[in-house]
């Protein structure tokens, strides 16, 4: 022994490692210092290569690069020009280190293409094992640029013999798909020939690489699938694949080859059970099935069901209640095995079975299985409990006599903790069931006010309080509300005080017997600490003790029903023109169909819904007609109708139109798509003609140049006709000049251009083009608040309907005016129905309508009486000539 | 930035592998997904709720949270997971898993033990490397991965550390020994 204070030093510095080794839990990784790690690493530096300090050194610097130590450009590039001196050492556990370290490196130090001769030498070198990591690394490193340099070795790599270099190439190769598509395309030859592989990975990876390189030809993938639905795949991954990419297809053709979804049926009959579920899988999930197609998929699903693998078992449940959406009647089958997992120990999959069993069951069951769930609802992710309660909120709608078992466990569950998105869940299942059950009425309302007592979210009461205030009132005895409502106001955040405060004065307005009592409360909110509160109060206050009826009813029930953006640009307008001589004039402002209170509706969803993409909801031709200077005279945008066809969608020009309605015009936007690749367009628009002679068409805007695939848009102005006629039909025709171009390049063959025509569909002004759909909150209190000068009634038959909801349907279309208090559900085996509808008119008239249709059970024949009030005779003549 | 969500034909499907030990302290973890666990708090606080969730149920088996399929299986003191998308088939994980648990248990000699497991850890930071690439699956067969990764399985138990740490825990018991005899 060279000395003994050597060693007692050594052995106190173990013992401290050791004491640290404890607190860690024995991982000598879990609390490493990045500076300490860095300092290290300077022993790459040294000569020779002491192996197994470094490997050591160079795992450490590894695992806190993975763990997320964040780690600065300078100490990286120090620690990355380290690693290199590394590759003068042949140890082969090292040097793989080195790549992976190379591969961590690779974001955060600069420099790093330094490596590529180096690793371009061991990816052609004569160690497989080398040279497998070895591209994976080079890929990860190298640019477009780089890469072509290295194209051959790739190219050699893909087929090589050995599976993980090939793999490895073939990986590589679809992460640069992302950044250089354009070489990775040129190695399609290798690619193809890497899909007859013996080996399953390489089969997988080459035909996943394949698909990508073709994915946009949709003819080569056809052909693709075709071809390798064939000559079977040895590989199930590659099996699997080649299912979703024929299921791909089916999606996208209009006009799908039948030899593919025979392909998807066949296996169903494979060996593995990995391709059995993907393909009953695939097959549940495309559109448009008949119950026949789906029944094996079931079948097969069923079989999953019984597997031993917990993953296979919950994969079938899954896919078994995402089915049980669409078609119920299929799953229906397997509800045997489905309770055998009510008791499964995997909480997951119990869940699944539950609520798959609760769409699909029969009503007798409900009570069973909602006791099979509160047994463990507590145990389950807040994800599952939300799936628990969006199968309550269906069963609900399916069974609503069933309601008095949900309601208290709604209510149950809503006492427990939970996220606030578990929260919102239940509140809105209450909600709707509320509005979809009046018997159901009292019950919630008074789970909802008990809920509100202790309430974390001010999102949810101030949702639960604007729904007191417009459901209450109208129950039997709205006064044993107020006292809930009146606590928030004393004790909650500003935002949940002014709620309450509006709710109250919505009981004001509604129960004229309680206003007095109202008035009270609201006198002692008027003392608040936030102005907004008191300005409610005041507001209120003001309405309730001095307004007539018809104002507290349009200002205090209804609210605004203006859209935001229209407001926000003409309060603008208003300001700029600095002439505050006439008020502000709200009738200019474009309505919209939802009061500016109404809370978006969600949707009972799955577990993994696929998000789709919003469509553009506040008027998305506003800015687009806006920034045409013709029409900023017109004001703004009254109403803007869907879009409709006036070209079969295969024809070789396709037309569609959107009508825009203006206080005293319209315009009609075209919007053309020219499908010929080997023309040019020019000068296009649509010429309209009316066989009466009464519209006109005052303007029109042009496109100019309209070349292949694209898509612009023409406009033409009409006058609404003195005559007074808001309706009519006009012929369209479509005129431009053609000029042929060369269909690869575009560029125009010559210059020389002929005329052409094309009869369009006729273009058709309806009175609901001039009727924007409104909703009143409280029909009978506005109907009411209309005066009788106003009124026209009419009775007539209906031919062209068969049933009552239908014409329903109908007549809202026909008058363009939305139903009311959800009127326009009509009870099953009722012979006769009102319809409560309404809408404002161009120009900011109120229009109301009661619709009452009868069927005769002799013949079948429908009668309709409709009652048509306005604040304008006019308005009223004119919207009861569109049914007449 | 890879596709693991949406695109169905997407190879991206691997969001994660992650080792926890019974403690659900993290042992070893490598994230793929960018969009779901971009920073260092977002993947702790998943591990915390996912450990909580699987912590209970010991044997092999398979959740969903926070959108992400998790597949786990533990031993002893250690908990492997694989996270992946949920559009990805169910068992294709499964047999990532499998392929990852019994790679580690070759390499470990079937001593799958987080004090183990940290001794081996660059030869499980290969495993994982060779059986995911960036979100690909890129082997499921776990001979084969071993082959690939484990170069030196002799070497591990006898680095310097380990024999100098043999030798001092000889001597401590040895001392206790000692210190127990004199007692008696």
């Amino acid at each position: 022994m060279s000395g003994a204070p050597k060693t007692k030093g050594a052995q106190s510095s173990r013992m401290k490692t050791n004491k640290k080794d404890e607190e860690s839990g024995g991982n000598v990784y879990a609390h490493l210092d990045k500076t300490s790690v860095l300092q290290e690493c300077r022993a790459f530096n040294e000569t020779p290569i002491n192996i197994k300090k470094c490997t050591h050194s160079l795992t450490k610097l590894i695992y806190i690069i993975q763990q997320g130590e964040p780690i600065g450009r300078t100490e990286a590039t120090e620690a990355f020009f380290g690693v290199t001196k590394l590759w003068q050492s042949k140890d082969v556990n090292l040097r793989r280190m080195i790549y992976l370290a190379v591969k961590e490196l690779a974001e955060v130090s600069d420099d790093v293409i330094i490596v590529t001769s180096s690793l371009t030498k061991d990816m052609t070198g004569r160690e497989d094992l080398y040279r497998a990591a070895a591209i994976r690394a080079l890929c990860k490193i190298t640019d477009t640029g780089m890469l072509q340099t290295i194209e051959r070795y790739m190219k050699q790599a893909i087929v090589d013999r050995n599976s993980a270099i090939s793999s490895s190439a073939i990986a590589s190769s679809i992460h640069l798909m992302r950044k250089s598509s354009e070489v990775v395309r040129r190695w399609a030859n290798e690619v193809q020939e890497a899909v007859s592989s013996d080996n399953h990975m390489v089969q997988y990876h080459s035909l996943a690489l394949l698909y990508q390189i073709r994915a946009n030809d949709r003819l080569a993938v056809n052909k693709l699938v075709q071809k390798f639905s064939k000559n079977a795949l040895r590989s199930p991954y590659a099996v699997c694949y080649l299912i979703r990419i024929a299921t791909r297809c089916l999606v996208d053709d209009d006009q799908p080859d039948s030899s593919v979804f025979t392909f998807i049926e066949s296996c169903l009959r494979h060996k593995s059970e990995m391709v059995v579920y993907e393909a009953a899988r695939a097959i549940v999930s495309l559109p448009q099935t008949t119950p026949s197609e789906i029944q094996p998929a079931i079948t097969a699903l069923q079989m999953c069901c019984t597997s031993p693998k917990a993953a296979v078992r919950f994969a079938a449940v899954r896919t078994l209640n995402k089915v049980a959406m669409a078609h119920p009647n299929a799953v229906m089958s397997c509800n045997v095995d489905l309770e055998k997992f009510i008791t499964d120990s995997n909480r997951s999959i119990a869940t699944l079975a539950i609520t798959t069993l609760l769409k699909t069951g029969a009503e007798s069951s409900v009570e069973r299985l909602m006791q099979q769930i509160s047994g463990f609802v507590n145990e389950i992710s807040d994800e599952f409990k939300i799936v628990v309660v969006d199968a309550i909120r269906s069963l609900c709608s399916r069974y609503p006599r069933k309601h008095t078992v949900m309601m208290p466990f709604l209510a149950k569950m809503l006492r427990n903790d939970g996220s606030y998105d578990y929260k919102k869940a239940i509140v809105e299942t209450i909600i709707a069931i509320i509005e979809e059950n009046p018997d159901a009425k009292v019950a919630g309302l008074a789970h909802l006010c008990e809920f509100i007592e202790d309430c974390e979210h001010d999102n949810l009461s101030t949702r639960v309080l604007h729904l007191l205030g417009r459901e209450a009132p109208k129950t039997p005895n709205p006064s044993s509300y107020i006292r809930f409502i009146y606590n928030r106001v004393i004790l909650e955040s500003t935002k949940v005080r002014a709620a309450a405060v509006t709710a109250l004065a919505k009981f004001g307005a509604q129960c004229s017997d309680l206003r007095p009592s109202i008035q009270v409360l609201l006198k002692r909110c008027l003392l608040d600490s936030d102005d907004e509160v008191r300005d409610r109060a005041t507001f209120y206050l003001k309405m309730l003790t001095e307004a007539s009826e018809s104002l507290i009813h349009n200002f205090i029930l209804d609210g605004l029903q203006v859209s935001p953006s229209g407001l926000e640009l003409k309060i603008l307008d208003y300001l700029r023109s600095q002439t505050y001589s006439s008020p502000f004039d709200l009738r200019t402002v474009p309505v919209t169909q939802q009061a500016l209170s109404q809370p978006e509706k969600r949707v009972p969803q799955l577990v993994e819904e696929e998000e789709k993409p919003k469509a553009p909801k506040v008027e998305p031709y506003a800015a687009q007609l806006a920034a045409i200077p013709q029409f900023a005279a017109l004001g703004p945008v009254f109403k803007s109708s869907a879009r409709i066809a006036l070209t079969e969608s295969i024809a070789e020009y396709t037309v569609h139109m959107i009508k825009h309605t203006f206080a005293n015009a319209m315009v009609l936007q075209f919007e053309c798509k020219n499908t010929m690749n080997d023309q040019l367009l020019l000068d296009v628009s649509v010429e309209l003609e009316d066989p009466d002679g009464e519209w006109e068409t005052k303007d029109t805007i042009i496109i100019e140049k309209l070349p292949y695939g694209e898509v612009h848009s023409a406009y033409s102005l009409l006058e609404f006709p003195d005559s007074g006629a808001i309706a009519g039909s006009l012929g369209a025709i479509l005129k431009f000049k053609v000029m042929d171009v060369d269909p690869t390049s575009g560029e125009p063959d010559s210059d020389d251009t002929y005329d052409q025509t094309y009869v369009l569909e006729e273009v058709d002004v309806n009175v609901s083009d001039s009727v924007q759909s409104v909703a009143k909150t409280a029909f009978a209190s506005a109907w009411e608040a209309l005066g009788d000068d106003a009124t026209r009634e009419e009775t007539f038959q209906l031919s062209t309907v068969e049933n009552i909801p239908d014409a329903v349907k109908k007549v809202s279309e026909i008058l363009g005016l939305v139903p009311c208090e959800r009127s326009d559900r009509v009870p099953e085996g009722k012979t006769q129905h009102t319809v409560y509808l309404s809408g404002v008119f161009r120009g900011g008239y109120d229009v109301l309508s009661k619709a009452t249709v009868a069927i005769d059970p002799s013949d079948n024949s429908i009668a309709m009486n409709i009652i048509i009030k306005s604040n304008e005779p006019l308005v009223s003549d004119l919207v009861i000539s569109a049914v007449v | 930035m890879a596709d693991f969500d949406t695109n169905p034909t997407s190879l991206y499907s691997i969001k994660g592998i992650v080792i926890l030990d019974q403690d659900g302290n993290r042992v070893v973890a490598k994230y793929y997904d960018r969009n779901t666990f971009g920073t260092v708090k977002e993947q702790k606080a998943f591990e915390k709720s996912l450990f909580s969730k699987t912590s209970r149920n010991t044997s092999a088996d398979i959740v969903l949270l926070d959108g992400v399929t998790c597949l786990y299986r533990s031993n002893v003191d250690l908990y492997f997971y694989v996270l992946g998308s949920t559009r990805e088939n169910e068992l294709f994980l499964d047999a990532t898993l499998t392929c990852l648990y019994d790679a580690v248990s070759v390499v470990l000699r079937k001593n799958v033990e987080k004090k183990a497991l940290v001794d081996a850890m660059d030869t499980v930071m290969l495993i994982i490397d060779e059986i995911c690439d960036e979100g690909i699956i890129m082997e499921t067969d776990a001979q084969a991965v071993v082959q690939r990764s484990a170069l030196k399985s002799d070497e591990v138990s006898f680095s310097d550390q380990s024999v100098s740490q043999l030798g001092f825990s000889f001597i401590e018991s040895a001392n206790k020994q000692f210190k127990w005899s004199l007692l008696k």
